[in-house]
């Protein structure tokens, strides 16, 4: 222990932090999502180009001084549209995760406190919903809202919930024997009251942890959707959208597939890094495991 | 055992039950319908159709018909492919999806259980880092990106196999390749975690101590164990693998279950989208059945309890 000497000890969220930035790979993960972010958000303001705007003078053109990535086969600006298109992916990304992570943890939670034979079933209920098929029905659901974008992170989100339930409900079990929630308890704190003061803060380490695991999951299965033309649809771009038409071209025009693609690519290594790590950093009994 | 397996088959059959279920009713809320923009067709021939698939029933009804359809193995007819019963589209789309899942598996076990193997055997070594890297970026290379790219290589640049279609004896190859080459990174990265984890509990430091040798520590006793969270993926895995994968069956155009899966949705095709589920559930059950099994056969550990 080191407070000796610094008088002053640091708080296990710091400690997890330091020992995250230690790994030079999860910097470079983390630097690369920061700037992916900012350019997804800001990118398209101070592009000279509409994502959806055609020049059909250019067609599919090389890179060049003004298309710094070329142009698709509509003479649309390849950079300008893969910016878009990260900002929607990552959007579903982020958002569908949250509302498998809100589900997931409400329900982990309930399942937790409850105990007994409440939690015997809900947990189940868990294990028997991890045997749909879940993908078929994703397609169905895409099929029934067509074109509304809000829903496609709303249908992922509610199929994505089942392992954050589990992790959840494994932590509040636990925990919930401890003393400070009999405490808690004992001076008459009720169910809601110790689940959302007592437990909540302390299980969103784990929370975390494996909401930052389940957001390449999601975006890969909207990039699956939208690749199979039941996501995101064109002329709005996602990254599935776009990697859908590099493919459909790629002979002639290979730069539409390779651009896209390689930035789903680096942003899902980002993305996994960042995840094992920071399930690292948490946990560093893990680290055997996967260090 | 014959407790254990009779319960679970319970259990199988209710998940089925609900698939069914859900599947209808997701089908169901499909906006128009089936039958609705049929071409150049009359109002009465309409009525027909309708009345012959029994779609014109109550949906309780309907949804009675189905569960009685595959209670007696009597299943219905194709809502699109006129005249066809789902269990023969299903008997010509399967045979695809395994022709390229099997490799796939085995490309998947036979490179990523050693390679992950290794990699635990060495920690922190350059070799250790090397396969680790492989198997991140194995993960992170999508099979709409690996599988287009494999395409325009081998298939319209290489020649050596054909691009996308169902025609060649050697078609399966690309496809398989593919999604071998995911699951691999995934396999590699259980097996060297779980291999690791394994080789630093007691009793292998038991069996080092009685002099049994490093070979038969890793292969008779670390691996005995490690190779279950490998076997738990590896359940939903093989069935997923088995029906087809969307995107790859999409990519290469393959008439396999996926694609049909997909279509069905888009035709409105209610009985081969249900049924493909269905299917699907159905298969989930059995690997996870037999996994559970092989689980209780490795790790004495484990008891098999209803």
């Amino acid at each position: 222990m080191s407070s000796a000497v610094t008088n002053q000890g640091i708080s296990p969220t710091r400690a997890a932090w330091r020992r995250l930035i230690r790994s030079r790979l999860n910097v470079w993960a983390l630097g690369f999502l920061v700037v992916l972010v900012l350019l997804c958000a800001l990118g398209p303001f101070f592009s000279p180009y509409d994502q959806a705007q055609q020049d059909l003078n250019l067609k599919a053109a090389g890179a060049s001084a003004s298309h710094w990535l070329g142009t698709d086969p509509l003479g649309r600006d390849m950079l300008t549209r893969i910016l878009h298109g990260g900002r929607v992916s990552l959007e579903v990304g982020l958002l569908a995760t949250a509302v498998a992570s809100i589900i997931g943890v409400v329900y982990g939670m309930v399942a937790g406190l409850a105990g007994g034979r409440a939690d015997a079933v809900m947990m189940r209920v868990v294990d028997i919903l991890f045997a749909f098929p879940f993908v078929n029905f994703v397609i169905l659901l895409m099929v029934i809202v067509g074109r509304e974008f809000w829903l496609i992170f709303v249908a992922i989100g509610a199929v994505e919930w089942l392992t954050m339930a589990r992790v959840v409900r494994g932590q509040v079990l636990a925990l919930k024997n401890l003393e400070f929630i009999i405490a808690a308890r004992a001076s008459g704190a009720g169910f809601w009251h110790i689940a959302w003061k007592h437990l909540l803060p302390n299980v969103m380490g784990p929370v975390i942890i494996y909401a930052s695991l389940t957001v390449p999951g999601v975006m890969l299965l909207e990039a699956a959707l939208s690749f199979l033309g039941l996501g995101i649809q064109p002329p709005d771009a996602s990254w599935g959208v776009l990697i859908q038409e590099g493919a459909s071209s790629m002979e002639t025009y290979p730069w539409l597939l390779l651009y896209p693609g390689l930035f789903f690519s680096a942003t899902l290594l980002a993305l996994n890094t960042l995840g094992d790590g920071l399930r690292d950093a948490f946990d560093p009994k893990s680290m055997a495991q996967h260090g | 055992m014959i407790r254990f397996l009779i319960s679970r088959i319970v259990q199988g059959v209710f998940v089925i039950a609900m698939v069914l279920t859900i599947a209808f009713a997701l089908s169901n809320m499909i906006p128009g319908g089936p039958f609705v923009k049929e071409r150049n067709a009359s109002p009465e021939a309409v009525a027909a159709q309708r009345a012959y698939y029994g779609v014109d029933k109550p949906w309780y009804e309907q949804l009675r018909l189905h569960f009685v359809h595959y209670a007696t193995l009597d299943l219905p007819e194709s809502y699109h492919y006129k005249g066809r019963g789902v269990d023969e589209i299903i008997a010509s789309g399967f045979p695809v999806s395994a022709a390229v899942g099997i490799p796939a598996l085995l490309i998947a076990l036979a490179l990523g259980l050693p390679i992950g193997a290794f990699a635990a055997l060495r920690p922190n070594t350059l070799e250790d880092r090397g396969s680790t890297l492989a198997a991140s970026l194995g993960i992170c290379m999508p099979s709409m990106v690996l599988g287009p790219v494999l395409a325009l290589v081998f298939g319209l640049k290489l020649r050596w196999f054909n691009a996308s279609g169902w025609f060649d004896s050697a078609d399966w190859v690309l496809p398989a390749l593919t999604l071998g080459i995911i699951y691999t990174a995934y396999i590699t990265r259980l097996t060297r975690g779980s291999l690791r984890e394994t080789l630093a509990q007691e009793f292998i430091r038991t069996a080092r101590a009685k002099g049994a040798g490093e070979t038969s520590v890793v292969f008779l006793h670390a691996m005995k164990l490690a190779i279950l969270p490998v076997l738990n993926y590896l359940g939903p895995i093989a069935a997923t693998l088995l029906t087809g994968s969307f995107i790859v069956e999409t990519i290469y155009q393959l008439p396999g279950l996926g694609q049909f899966f997909v279509t069905a949705a888009i035709n409105k095709d209610h009985s081969l989208a249900i049924a493909i589920s269905v299917f699907y559930a159905a298969l989930i059950v059995v690997f996870n059945i037999v996994v559970d099994i092989l689980q209780a056969m490795l790790n004495p550990r484990i008891r098999l309890h209803a």
